[in-house]
């Protein structure tokens, strides 16, 4: 039952909120529809009530908005999306309000777009290999479905790229399963949205996808509830029509910076750099709707982006979704400009889901040894090439040498590869050995004896 | 019977419900909260205001609907059952949940936390006649084939056993009878409920000098923790936090394992869930899911409750530390307790301390810590019981000097200081042994059978610290001036502090034979490392070139000692017979130049 009930009663508005007064049992969450004296209709959200009065957030800006004239309707129920399986190959506002002319959605069910949190017993483990045809994820970083892995990034950086890379290639190895792609766009450029698009449009994906865009220009508190609609599009694609798919959300800072200006608004007691304290949380709501379900066929993996104010990655919004998402993929200034493409910065990259996603019969035997060898092998030539532009090469040894040039050959090889080759994971790990094989058995330490003398093409080679 | 008081819901803020005509309610009372019927805790009382947090999601209540105190404060159901479950953050049965709601939790569930239909073997300890007081065993109940239940008697019963039962019961069936010297008859159940705020009664406290094994080698080898002693994990993320726990959840030698999930990932208590029924103990081979008890409050599920599930899972701790068990707790992780505490005390309207926690998070830390320890247990026979708690704390960026890492430290005794250059030089576990601490070093000695054996490892770790030491102030110099300016003594020791990093503190948590280190083990694995060093030593100062011995076939075997299975040690002990060879070949060649 939808009981409406309308109010003039705003009593006063500040910043994106607005007091609505003498209403008749407000409720918590619940969303209300108002309407200017111009007719216009926008939407907002209770934050708070209080005996007879609601505190609301309007999602589309308090510009326009009087005390005097302006209806308040009040509806029964949290903010919804209406979901059927025509909502592919559409493209709605942040709102989840059609904006591509197409027709209006008949939904075949209405959800609500906080969702509920997945029940732990429930989840299924992520342990399929995705294959993204990207070595420096695929060999070192290996993503499985059902994972959450955000590339942080920065100003200037590939991001939009590398995410379109993905949406194209991303496959599980030897299945040719339902896949689906959702972008909720939050403040970017309609150049970096329509670079997507473009992209999409050009494999065919576009059939496939669902978009929620909201623009640079286009009103901020809005962009709170956009990466909702696209979770909730999401779930509907993975738990109810059994598709795989793949999240993206770009970008996350200017989301939690809409929740900042909503936080300073209600004069809450700041966290670090204004952010609210419960950013952490509001982050969780959000990430955690990722994963696989027991008996269900579907999964939802994201990949969240976000921009590093100054590369810092100690930077709160960074820094809160590093806790919570399944490790991070960070992308590297200095190595964007050596033209390394993706600049995948590998050392502190890190996919926390890979051990259970590699190995025998997902991707190969010496998946995990490999790459733990090459990470522990760069790192050291990365430290050499510290050290001899401190002392000059001159001062190494003969040995740090290699290092250095290992270090040197694994970023032209072995991470740069542009972002329209699609490399098989076979090729990743033999290229991994190739570049090695530079070094005497008794140096690869982390790798088994055995699988040195099944891989390694020195070996190889001999019985060929 | 106190009658039930109704209030009604004034104020709604995110998880913090105000409510009137609450007089006579009292603090921490668990009340019901508007036509949902919500569970929530009353946290402040002012005049007929009562504040409530709520532990589920409160969109959709409003001002107006009722509040309904049950007068009971909140609690836990403590009984057989309680092994092998897994709880949300204020005891609900996620596995139980999941039958009636679906894969997504819905609101407003009632479901007690203990079994109610299934049937436990109960088999009495005392006879009939028997004088009882609360905390007196009075019989058993083989809860798995790991697990041996005490059925203790509740707090405020006293008196006479009139009978008592051998037989199968549910947990709220009477097993036995007494009679109170004033001659009222209590029924004594299997089930008792304990208010989790509070620390269960103990009689008194002892120092813990008994070292908790862990297999780790970084950790029992250099700062090991005690039974009954406190640990906190501090780190950046992707540091390896969630894998300590993880590993010590695993291999730790305690006879009880309770994992607090609290605020953390979904997948991570997956992994446990999945992992743990497979995985097998060590000492008795059965599925390590036999001694565990899981508490899940994941980051995206209600911030209340996540405040609550740290005192749930310390008080099922204290629970089995008194039938005179060890116990080991983890939480993983206190920060968001912390930043959970934060939130409600915000809505509050509180006046903040530093970073927005509230002034009490010292004080919480601390009285959350000290209900660690090794204790002489309430009740008769007399036993001990311990319960060692490690914390994990996420700190905001990795800055050590944040709050919750700050007042975590002042009161925990072993600290694992995660370092984020470790973690991505791929060093696991990235355990900074320059930073680290354990205030229970001095009692490792004793956690060997072979009284030589412990001595003898005290010497080692000291000589392989001071090695540790010495490379930190070596690798400056040679940043300055490079290594060829050492002498050869130098150059050893830069040698064998890399080998005592990488062959013998790095551990992998996923290989099959790595992943758990024997106290034995370590002490052959470490000695080898350290007798290559003294047998290096002597052969330089004889004038042998220390590139040579760097170059010995030997090195490879001391690399790969860690892969050794626990039954061939012998092969670890022969490794340093060709340690002897290879280096008298060497100083024999160099004698006759």
């Amino acid at each position: 039952m939808l009981t409406v009930r309308e109010y003039q009663t705003v009593s006063s508005i500040a910043g994106p909120l607005m007091l609505v007064e003498a209403v008749d049992q407000p409720k918590y969450g619940y969303i209300v529809d108002i309407e200017l004296p111009d007719g216009s209709i926008r939407h907002g959200q209770i934050l708070q009530v209080e005996k007879d009065k609601a505190l609301v957030q309007v999602f589309e800006g308090t510009s326009g908005i009087d005390v005097e004239k302006t209806t308040v309707r009040f509806l029964t129920r949290p903010l919804e999306f209406g979901v059927s399986p025509d909502i592919l190959g559409r493209v709605f506002s942040g709102l989840g309000i059609p904006k591509d002319n197409g027709p209006q959605i008949i939904p075949v069910k209405r959800l609500d777009i906080n969702g509920k949190p997945i029940n732990p017993y429930a989840r299924d483990y992520p342990n399929e290999f995705i294959q993204t045809g990207i070595s420096s994820i695929d060999g070192l970083n290996p993503l499985v479905r059902g994972q959450k892995l955000p590339i942080f990034s920065g100003s200037g950086l590939p991001h939009d790229q590398i995410t379109a890379q993905l949406a194209r290639q991303a496959t599980v190895l030897g299945k040719g399963e339902a896949f689906a792609v959702v972008f909720a766009a939050m403040g970017i450029t309609f150049e970096a949205a329509q670079f997507f698009i473009d992209d999409l449009h050009a494999t065919g994906a576009i059939e496939r996808a669902v978009m929620f865009i909201n623009l640079a220009n286009e009103p901020a508190i809005e962009r709170i509830a956009t990466p909702r609609f696209a979770l909730t599009a999401a779930e509907y694609l993975a738990f109810d029509l059994d598709m795989h798919v793949l999240v993206v959300l770009n970008d996350m800072t200017n989301y939690c910076e809409a929740l900042r200006e909503i936080s300073a608004a209600r004069k809450e007691v700041p966290g670090r750099r204004g952010y609210p304290g419960y950013l952490y949380t509001d982050l969780a709501t959000i990430y955690e709707r990722a994963g696989r379900i027991k008996g269900k066929k579907g999964s939802i993996t994201m990949v969240p982006v976000l921009t590093m104010p100054e590369d810092d990655k100690t930077h709160p919004v960074p820094d809160l979704t590093g806790y919570i998402t399944e490790g991070q993929v960070i992308l590297s200034r200095s190595l964007h400009r050596k033209s390394i493409a993706p600049p995948v910065d590998v050392l502190p990259s890190l996919s926390r889901l890979k051990d259970k996603g590699i190995g025998e019969g997902k991707t190969r035997e010496d998946h995990a040894a490999l790459y733990n060898q090459l990470y522990a092998a760069y790192a050291r030539g990365k430290e050499m090439q510290e050290l001899a532009t401190i002392m000059g090469e001159a001062a190494l040894s003969e040995e740090d040498r290699r290092y250095m040039a290992f270090a040197d050959q694994f970023e032209r090889c072995y991470i740069s590869q542009g972002y329209y080759e699609n490399r098989p994971v076979e090729a990743t790990l033999d290229l991994g050995w190739e570049l090695l094989s530079m070094f005497s058995d008794a140096e690869l330490k982390r790798i088994d004896v055995k699988l040195i003398e099944k891989y390694m093409p020195r070996f190889r080679n001999k019985k060929a | 019977m106190t009658e039930q008081r109704v209030g009604r819901i004034v104020k709604v803020s995110g998880p913090v419900v105000l409510a009137e005509g609450m007089t006579g309610s009292r603090m921490y009372d668990v009340v019901r909260v508007g036509s949902l019927n919500l569970i929530g805790e009353i946290v402040e009382l002012r005049g007929d205001l009562a504040s409530i947090q709520v532990y589920e999601e409160t969109t959709g209540i409003g001002p107006g609907e009722p509040v309904l105190d049950t007068g009971a404060p909140l609690s836990v159901e403590l009984g057989p059952g309680l092994i092998e479950s897994i709880y949300d953050g204020i005891q609900r049965p996620l596995n139980v949940l999941v039958g009636i709601e679906g894969a997504f939790m819905s609101r407003g569930s009632t479901v007690p936390g203990l079994n109610r239909e299934k049937k436990w073997h109960f088999t009495p300890t005392v006879g009939n006649g028997t004088q009882v007081a609360p905390g007196d065993i009075i019989g058993q109940v083989q809860e798995t084939s790991l697990m041996v239940h005490k059925i203790m008697v509740p707090p405020g019963i006293k008196g006479k056993l009139i009978q008592i039962d051998d037989g199968d019961f549910t947990v709220d069936q009477p097993v036995a009878k007494c009679v109170g010297e004033d001659g009222t008859e209590y029924v004594i159940t299997m089930l008792q409920r304990w208010p989790v705020r509070l620390a269960r009664p103990i009689l008194g406290r002892l120092t813990p000098s008994r070292i908790l094994r862990t297999g780790q080698r970084v950790i029992d080898t250099f700062f090991p923790i005690t039974k009954g002693g406190t640990a906190c994990v501090p780190g950046p993320f992707g540091s390896g936090k969630t894998v300590v726990q993880h590993q010590l959840a695993k291999w730790v030698d305690a006879d009880v394992v309770v994992y607090v999930g609290c605020g953390e990932r979904g997948n991570e208590m997956t992994d446990v869930l999945t992992e743990f029924p497979e995985l097998k103990d060590p000492r008795s081979g059965r599925p390590l899911m036999e001694r565990s008890v899981l508490i899940a409050n994941t980051s995206n599920m209600p911030v209340a409750a996540r405040e609550a599930s740290v005192y749930t899972g310390i008080t099922i701790a204290e629970y089995f530390r008194d039938m005179g068990y060890v116990v080991a707790l983890m939480c993983d992780s206190t920060s968001r307790w912390a930043e959970a505490m934060r939130e409600i005390s915000t809505r509050l309207e509180e006046m903040p301390a530093e970073e927005g926690y509230p002034a009490y998070l010292a004080a919480r830390i601390a009285s959350f810590y000290e209900r660690a320890g090794l204790v002489d247990c309430f009740g008769k026979p007399q036993r001990q019981g311990a319960v060692s708690i490690i914390g994990a704390v996420s700190p905001p960026g990795g800055d050590l000097s944040d709050s919750v890492v700050q007042a975590t430290l002042h009161v925990v005794k072993v600290f694992w200081s995660l370092k984020g250059e470790l973690a991505y030089q791929r060093h696991f576990p990235a355990i900074d042994w320059l930073t680290s601490y354990s205030f229970y070093k001095q009692y490792l000695r004793d956690a060997f059978e072979d009284k030589d054996q412990g001595e003898q490892m005290e010497q080692l770790t000291v000589e392989a610290m001071a090695l540790l030491e010495q490379e930190a102030q070596l690798r400056e110099i040679v940043r300055l001036v490079g290594a060829e300016a050492l002498s050869g003594q130098d150059r050893l020791a830069l040698e064998t502090a890399r080998s005592i990093r990488e062959d013998y503190l790095h551990q992998n948590a996923f290989h099959p034979v790595d992943t758990y280190t024997s106290m034995e083990k370590q002490f052959e694995m470490l000695k080898t490392v350290m007798h290559f060093h003294k047998q290096a030593l002597a052969a330089i100062e004889a004038g042998v070139d220390p590139a040579e011995l760097f170059k010995l076939p030997v090195r490879e075997r001391i690399a790969r000692a860690k892969y050794i299975p626990q039954d061939q040690i012998d092969r670890i002990r022969q490794i340093r017979t060709q340690i002897d060879t290879e280096v008298a070949a060497l100083r024999h060649a160099a004698l006759t130049r």
